[in-house]
C-alpha cells in the first residue's frame, strides 16, 4: 500500500472508532481489508482506499469493523475470572442486596464469549432464583460481530479454548458440526452494536464494565475519553475490569487500581477500602 | 518434571500429540492400545494420560474404567482424546473418570488449553 493510502486509512480509523494503526505493517492491513475488497469488488487496497476518499460511508464502516480485533474465548483470562468470581462478584452481591439488581457490561464483547461466560458464573449462583434481576448488555463496534454473538453458534475449536468439559456439556447443544449456547444463558444477555466513542446515554447505573485487551488499539485521547465516559455510568461501587496487564493509570483520574487485582479497578471517589494503597 | 502417557493406535497421532505436550515440558511416552497402556501404568504411573477411544484390544473407556481400579489408578489425569464427538460419549467418559475431553481435530492451543484446565501448565 502506498504510505499516503495508510495515511489517510490510519485517520480515518482514529475518528470513526479512536483505533491506532500508526505502527501497523502494511501487508497486515491488507490481510484484514482481503475480506472487505473481496465484498465490494475492489482489485486492491488502492482502489479501495479511493472510493474511500470519495466518501463511501458503507465501505468505511466495513473496513473499520475489519480492522478491529476480533479474538475471543471462553473464560480468556482465567485468574481474572476467578477474582470476579471470587472477590468482585460478592462485593457487589453485597452493595445491591437491598435493589437485587446486577447490571454488567461488556464493552467490546467480540463474537460473545466473554459475555456468556459471565453469564454461565451468574447461573452457577441461581441468583435469578433467589430474586435478583440480571442484566448482560454486550457491545461491539461490529454488526457482523453481534450477529455472530448473537447466534451463540461456536465451532469445535472455539468451545475447546477456555471451556471446560462440563460446562460444554451442561450449557450447549450440538448442532451440526458446532454447539450452540443454550436458551436460558442466551436469554441472559442482550446483544447490541455500538461505538465506544458514541454517547454512553443509554447506559448507567452499571455494576462491572469488562473492557478487556481493547484499550491497547487506542490512542491515548480516545483511551481518556473513554475511561472517562465508562466512570461516569459505573455505579458509585462499580468495577471496571481491563486486562491483566492493561492500565487506566495515566489515563484517567476517576480511577484508582483495586488492592491485589491486576486490571481492575474502582472508582476515585470510592472510599478508599478497596483501592490499592 | 510431569509425565505424559499418549494412548492413540495411530503412530502418526502419537507422535505428533507427544511433540506438542514435549513442548509444554512433559516428559512422553506412547501406547498404541489400552492393554499396553495398562502395563506402561503399572510400571509407572503417569502425571496425565491422552487418551484415545477407538482402539483394538482394549479401548479407551474400558482403559479407564481399569486405570481407576489400580492402585494410585486415581491419581493421573485422564484427558480423552478422540473422535468420538458426541454428547453421548463425553457423559459417558466423564462418568468413568475422565477428567477433561478433547475433540479431534485439535492443534496445540487446544492440548495446551485443556492442560491450563486441569491445572497441569
Amino acid at each position: 500500500m502506498k504510505a499516503a493510502d495508510v495515511s489517510y486509512l490510519s485517520e480515518m480509523l482514529r475518528r470513526r472508532a479512536g483505533l491506532s494503526i500508526a505502527n501497523a505493517k502494511s501487508r497486515l492491513i491488507e490481510t484484514r481489508l482481503a475480506p472487505v475488497m473481496r465484498r465490494f469488488g475492489f482489485k486492491d487496497a488502492g482502489a479501495l482506499v479511493a472510493e474511500l476518499r470519495n466518501g463511501h460511508d458503507a465501505l468505511a464502516r466495513a473496513v473499520t469493523e475489519a480492522m478491529t480485533i476480533n479474538e475471543s474465548s471462553f473464560f480468556r483470562d482465567r485468574a481474572g475470572f476467578a477474582r470476579f468470581q471470587e472477590t468482585i462478584l460478592p462485593d457487589i452481591l453485597r452493595h445491591r442486596e437491598r435493589t437485587r439488581r446486577l447490571r454488567i457490561w461488556c464493552a467490546a464483547c467480540a463474537s460473545g464469549q466473554e459475555a456468556y461466560s459471565i453469564a454461565m458464573i451468574l447461573q452457577d449462583m441461581k441468583l435469578r432464583a433467589g430474586g435478583w434481576t440480571i442484566d448482560i448488555v454486550a457491545t461491539d463496534i461490529s454488526s457482523e460481530m453481534i450477529a455472530r454473538a448473537e447466534q451463540g453458534l461456536y465451532s469445535h475449536f472455539e468451545v475447546q479454548r477456555g471451556l471446560p468439559i462440563r460446562r460444554l456439556v451442561e450449557n450447549f447443544t450440538q448442532e451440526g458440526a458446532g454447539w450452540r449456547i443454550g436458551e436460558s444463558l442466551r436469554r441472559m444477555v442482550t446483544f447490541r452494536q455500538f461505538n465506544l466513542l458514541d454517547s454512553y446515554g443509554w447506559l448507567e447505573d452499571i455494576d462491572a464494565v469488562f473492557c478487556c485487551n481493547v484499550l491497547i488499539y487506542f490512542d491515548n485521547k480516545t483511551k481518556a475519553g473513554v475511561l472517562d465516559r465508562m466512570a461516569e455510568v459505573l455505579g458509585p461501587d462499580g468495577y471496571l475490569i481491563l486486562g491483566p496487564v492493561e492500565t487506566a493509570n495515566g489515563h484517567s483520574s476517576e480511577f484508582v487500581p483495586a488492592k491485589d487485582m491486576p486490571g481492575v479497578f474502582v472508582k476515585a471517589r470510592r472510599v478508599p477500602l478497596r483501592a490499592a494503597v | 518434571m510431569k509425565s505424559c502417557l499418549v494412548v492413540d493406535d495411530s503412530r502418526v497421532v502419537r507422535k505428533v500429540t507427544c511433540r506438542i505436550v514435549a513442548d509444554l515440558g512433559f516428559s512422553t511416552s506412547e501406547a498404541e492400545d489400552g492393554v499396553t497402556a495398562l502395563e506402561a501404568c503399572r510400571g509407572h504411573m503417569p502425571d496425565v494420560i491422552l487418551l484415545d477411544w477407538s482402539m483394538p484390544n482394549m479401548t479407551g473407556i474400558e482403559f479407564l474404567r481399569a486405570l481407576r481400579r489400580e492402585r494410585d489408578g486415581e491419581r493421573p489425569v485422564v484427558v480423552f482424546c478422540t473422535t468420538e464427538n458426541d454428547i453421548a460419549h463425553i457423559t459417558e467418559a466423564l462418568g468413568a473418570g475422565a477428567n477433561e475431553y478433547i475433540m479431534k481435530p485439535f492443534d496445540r492451543g487446544i492440548i495446551e488449553a485443556k492442560l491450563a484446565e486441569v491445572g497441569l501448565v
